[in-house]
């Protein structure tokens, strides 16, 4: 079929920066031209690399435009996307950074670029109302030792080895940060999302590991980093234990209210469930 | 999504594409505009500030949706899973106009983040009104193709863009999307008349008009190459080739494209107020517009 072989040679031409442009192309000469086809090329690798710089604003800011920039076009010349929803690509930018050995002598930028992500994740999630204070003193308190806790869609748990949210926050811009851009796919330069710099309570020992809760209850995303039992106690909720087996991992179990008090605070909690009841 | 006194798009509307950077100010100011764009794929996510953000335009303004990657030009099946989101998005903004391209941007399951020219013949042409026939059965709709500005041609081509343009609208019954931008950059590119090509479009088809500003680059040859770049005022030639346009047209909404270096809100809206009294006079109508909602 010509049709497919024409543009089956197209779509080989533009993942080749060094092919020429394709045989049945024309220039106004009547022939192929690759100044022509690069416009192509390049509008492909431009668009996507635009989507990465907007994702990961404060990685870019690291290692400075240029080298993220080489970053950039690695990562889309290996990684094509699979979707025309541009929203969720580059998610396995942190991956490849990783696998790339990139640091910037700033602290491993791959955990930076994790939080990024998350972030972004946590924008676009699914909206839902989120439990209150209130709706939790409401609550029974014999009622919650067998409950189990449903975290908010926009709710994201994430261990890090390195100090990556104080690093994240001391990165920001200082000033508002900009609204997130509309990323159009025809868009190579849209504005950088700014992140939120919550004030982030600097940890004692930064160059240990950091766990960060990030949440969205309504419109921004907050990024809090949470004591070691407060991550534990959350991850295991994450992962369906009762609020009694959760507080289970705590060193002091009678303390689990204080966690889950900052988790509801957070809004990173869409519902309580009380458990069967004898 | 409730009914609001913001779904009538007049034939005099001029509006903007929406850019979440001018939220603020359309918000403060909520200026007089007959409507606003948004690429569909940019409210694809399942929530947050985006569609926040979107609603609120929606409550108060017109909405056009314009989809970016449905890829009705490629030889393959349309992803089903994509025009399933697409009518997602119709159905909860309620848009008065959906459009797509004449173009296609994925192969094979990769998508090609650009909107890519196709060879123009009997097969493609078939290829592509099949796509448009699905497109309308799934949004219930009739909806508007763009003419696509290119910067090849193809040897296999048979048939010329007007033509093929009328023809889609002839076995789909869907509209067009008439980009006057793109007629310019594709004329300049190609070597032919922009004028001749307007009078050779199928007008009585047309729904809606893109005007947007172009750069100036150079082909192997040295001879100029427009690149459709959506980031500059639009350019006084294709201001002219608008009235062209609207004197044969009638009024006709008319979008302002500013998608990359955007400018601060005030600039923007002053482009749609000269499209405003470009149609205006083009179309030899005197109105008074208020300046808010």
């Amino acid at each position: 079929m010509p049709f497919e072989s024409t543009l089956a040679a197209f779509a080989s031409a533009l993942c080749d920066p060094a092919a020429p442009p394709p045989a049945a192309t024309r220039g106004r000469k009547g022939a192929p031209d690759a100044r022509r086809f690069a416009v192509y090329r390049n509008n492909v690798a431009v668009g996507l690399i635009g989507a990465l710089e907007a994702r990961y604003p404060v990685v870019r800011r690291m290692v400075g435009p240029e080298a993220f920039r080489a970053m950039a076009r690695a990562f889309v010349a290996a990684h094509q996307p699979r979707s025309p929803v541009l929203i969720a690509y580059g998610e396995a930018f942190p991956d490849f950074i990783e696998a790339m050995g990139v640091e910037a002598g700033l602290g491993p930028l791959a955990d930076v670029a994790r939080l990024e992500n998350a972030w972004v994740e946590a924008y676009h999630a699914e909206d839902a109302p989120a439990v209150t204070l209130a709706d939790l003193a409401a609550l029974e308190a014999e009622d919650l030792p067998d409950a189990r806790v449903a975290l908010h869609p926009a709710a994201r748990l994430l261990s890090f080895a390195s100090p990556a949210a104080s690093i994240w926050a001391s990165r920001q811009n200082g000033a508002e940060p900009a609204p997130p851009p509309d990323t159009p796919s025809t868009d190579p330069r849209a504005l950088r999302p700014g992140g939120r710099a919550v004030p982030l309570a600097r940890n004692a020992e930064a160059d240990r590991g950091e766990d960060v809760l990030v949440a969205r209850p309504e419109a921004d995303v907050s990024i809090r980093i949470l004591p070691t039992a407060g991550y534990v106690f959350a991850k295991r909720l994450e992962e369906g234990a009762t609020l009694a087996e959760a507080a289970a991992a705590l060193p002091d179990p009678h303390a689990f209210g204080t966690h889950l008090v900052g988790l509801v605070a957070a809004g990173a909690v869409a519902s309580i469930i009380p458990g069967e009841r004898p | 999504m409730t009914e609001t006194g913001s779904d009538a798009l007049s034939r005099r509307s001029v509006g903007v594409g929406f850019k979440a950077e001018h939220f603020d100010a359309i918000f403060e100011s909520r200026p007089k505009l007959g409507f606003f764009e948004v690429h569909a794929e940019n409210y694809m996510g399942s929530g947050g500030p985006p569609h926040r953000r979107l609603e609120a335009i929606r409550a108060l303004y017109p909405l056009l949706l314009h989809g970016v990657g449905l890829s009705i030009g490629s030889p393959a099946p349309l992803d089903g899973a994509h025009l399933a989101r697409l009518a997602g998005v119709a159905d909860r903004y309620q848009p008065a106009l959906v459009s797509e391209h004449l173009a296609w941007s994925t192969h094979e399951g990769a998508f090609f983040n650009d909107l890519l020219p196709l060879p123009y013949t009997e097969e493609t042409l078939a290829r592509v009104c099949e796509h448009v026939d699905l497109m309308q059965s799934a949004l219930r709709r009739t909806i508007l193709i763009e003419n696509p500005s290119t910067y090849v041609a193809f040897a296999e081509t048979t048939i010329g863009e007007t033509e093929f343009l009328s023809e889609i609208v002839r076995r789909t019954g869907c509209g067009l999307l008439l980009d006057v931008n793109n007629v310019f950059v594709s004329a300049a590119n190609h070597g032919f008349d922009p004028y001749r090509y307007l009078a050779g479009f199928p007008f009585a088809a047309v729904g809606e008009i893109h005007l947007a500003g172009h750069a100036v680059d150079s082909d192997d040859a040295g001879l100029p190459l427009l690149i459709d770049a959506h980031d500059s005022p639009v350019r006084e030639a294709v201001w002219a080739l608008y009235r062209e346009a609207v004197r044969g047209l009638g009024p006709i909404p008319t979008l302002i494209e500013w998608d990359n270096d955007l400018p601060a809100w005030p600039t923007l809206l002053a482009e749609a107020r000269r499209a405003e009294r470009a149609m205006d006079a083009a179309a030899g109508l005197r109105r008074e517009r208020a300046n808010a909602v």
